[in-house]
């Protein structure tokens, strides 16, 4: 569980996050959703500690990172997974590198057992036969795959993912949805995912957290967001006419 | 008031790169690749330029000598100093700085652009140790270039000199013994290894702070170019006034 309290981080004089508080869950697929500018991506790096809120704490279990040594932010760090939006394979690897590098930067296993462990992942992130193929070579939605079997191999507690199905095809993105909700529920880990696509909220979002202009205006699951009467919530959901038109039918049907 | 900013953000990325160190196994791996992409795949361009430019140097300086009562000596005697005193060192090393330095900006700043370096820090891995680091230990191998260009621009000189028909083979070896001083070697290499650590840090933190996209990539190894070329230009004033002068 990631417990975030009271989080405020400026950028110069405008102040991006304004007092966040809320608590993403252990085996459940967290969504941070809001329009472009609203502080999504910026909450994310104050979560993996990439920015540094200037008020507020951030737990990890019962740890907050702020009274993290260096050390112990290392050792968390080796427990989190990530997912970038473009995917962050390294060009100068094969796919089999690129998943294999962090067993090599943070275990002592061997090489047959790293390959084992590698083509493990791969087959359950449904890609074989890929292992000697350089990231440039495999299509977007691949490169997803590949990038959400590097954030696993090393059994991470943690998992996060920034717009995951951005430039994918509406089918594809279907599937990584799917692929990272049965991943944290199959590996137990508490997964956020940034994201402002409805279909992914609708999908996956077992917990959701809406932000707009840096404050958390709403929080729920993805069926009561059709329930509620938040403003914040229909405006952001409801500027699609087909989701305008799926509340209607929800409603009818009680 | 940003070049100040740029100068201590410089020195501040130095600290970092030889702050908390890569797995030592997967730092020898970087250390061997980078070695081949730097150091390796450089020697056909330098060995080119340097044969023909050290040709060049010997049929300048036999062109210019209209008195009869200077020997043919001094063609060997010239290309010797000043392949071993500038060419080599100094040219190559700006030379380097295009080749290299592009190479290096470009390949970080592709990094950032696509989010690669902040996998790397979400993972809890130094990014500027893993990536800067070994390109610092990689150019230490610099020097051995310098030694082939310095080679093989003497042994440009020699062949333009003796078949171009303005010196005899004896001549112009005898050129090269005359009035050597071991400590310009010293000279030499110790700029040497000022320039290498110049040319794999300047272009790292072009590439590392750059920010934008793809255009941005393009503008930041222009920079690195110019920026480097700068410095070892300055550096190699600097280190000359220090070190022949007295």
């Amino acid at each position: 569980m990631i417990k975030v309290e009271d989080v405020h981080k400026s950028f110069g004089d405008e102040e991006i996050l304004k007092g966040i508080t809320t608590e993403f869950d252990k085996g459940k697929t967290n969504l941070i959703i809001g329009q472009s500018g609203s502080g999504k991506t910026v909450l994310l790096k104050c979560l993996l500690g990439l920015f540094r809120p200037e008020q507020g704490r951030i737990y990890y279990e019962d740890k907050a990172i702020q009274d993290m040594d260096d050390e112990e932010q290392r050792k968390l760090r080796e427990e989190i997974g990530m997912l970038f939006q473009g995917g962050a394979l390294f060009d100068s690897m094969n796919i089999e590198e690129n998943v294999m590098f962090p067993l090599r930067m943070f275990t002592k296993q061997k090489k047959a057992d790293m390959l084992e462990r590698v083509n493990e992942v791969l087959k359950r992130v449904n890609l074989e036969n890929v292992n000697k193929k350089f990231p440039a070579e495999i299509s977007g939605g691949m490169q997803k795959r590949v990038s959400i079997a590097r954030a696993i191999v090393n059994k991470p507690k943690f998992l996060f993912c920034d717009e995951p199905n951005s430039g994918l095809d509406p089918k594809t993105a279907t599937l990584i949805d799917t692929l990272i909700q049965e991943i944290t529920h199959e590996y137990d880990i508490t997964t956020v995912v940034v994201t402002h696509d409805m279909n992914s909220v609708m999908e996956i979002g077992e917990k959701v957290v809406l932000l707009k202009h840096g404050k958390l205006v709403w929080q729920g699951t993805n069926q009561e967001i059709f329930k509620t009467d938040n403003d914040d919530v229909t405006n952001f959901v409801y500027s699609s006419d087909l989701f305008k038109k799926i509340r209607d039918v929800q409603l009818k049907e009680g | 008031m940003k070049y100040l900013r740029d100068i201590g953000s410089y020195f501040l990325m130095i600290k970092k790169v030889f702050g908390s160190f890569t797995k030592t196994s997967v730092l020898k791996h970087l250390i061997f690749k980078e070695i081949d992409d730097l150091i390796i795949d450089s020697l056909g361009i330098v060995a080119f330029i340097s044969f023909f430019v050290g040709g060049v140097v010997s049929i300048q300086t036999a062109l210019n000598m209209d008195n009869p009562l200077i020997p043919k000596s001094l063609i060997g005697f010239a290309t010797r100093q000043s392949v071993i005193l500038e060419f080599a060192p100094t040219f190559i090393s700006i030379i380097m700085a295009g080749k290299v330095g592009s190479f290096i900006t470009s390949s970080i700043g592709s990094m950032r652009v696509t989010e690669q370096i902040d996998a790397l820090e979400v993972m809890g891995i130094n990014s500027l140790n893993y990536l800067v680091f070994p390109k610092i230990v990689s150019l230490m191998f610099y020097p051995f270039v310098i030694v082939i260009s310095m080679f093989l621009g003497i042994m440009g000189g020699w062949v333009a000199g003796v078949y171009g028909g303005f010196s005899s083979s004896s001549d112009f070896v005898a050129g090269l013994q005359e009035s050597f001083i071991p400590y310009h070697l010293f000279y030499a290499f110790f700029k040497t290894y000022v320039f290498s650590f110049i040319l794999a840090t300047v272009p790292s933190w072009q590439g590392y702070y750059m920010k934008g996209g793809a255009l941005e990539v393009g503008k930041a190894s222009t920079n690195s170019f110019v920026w480097t070329s700068v410095l070892i230009i300055a550096a190699n004033y600097i280190i000359t006034q220090l070190l022949l002068s007295s």
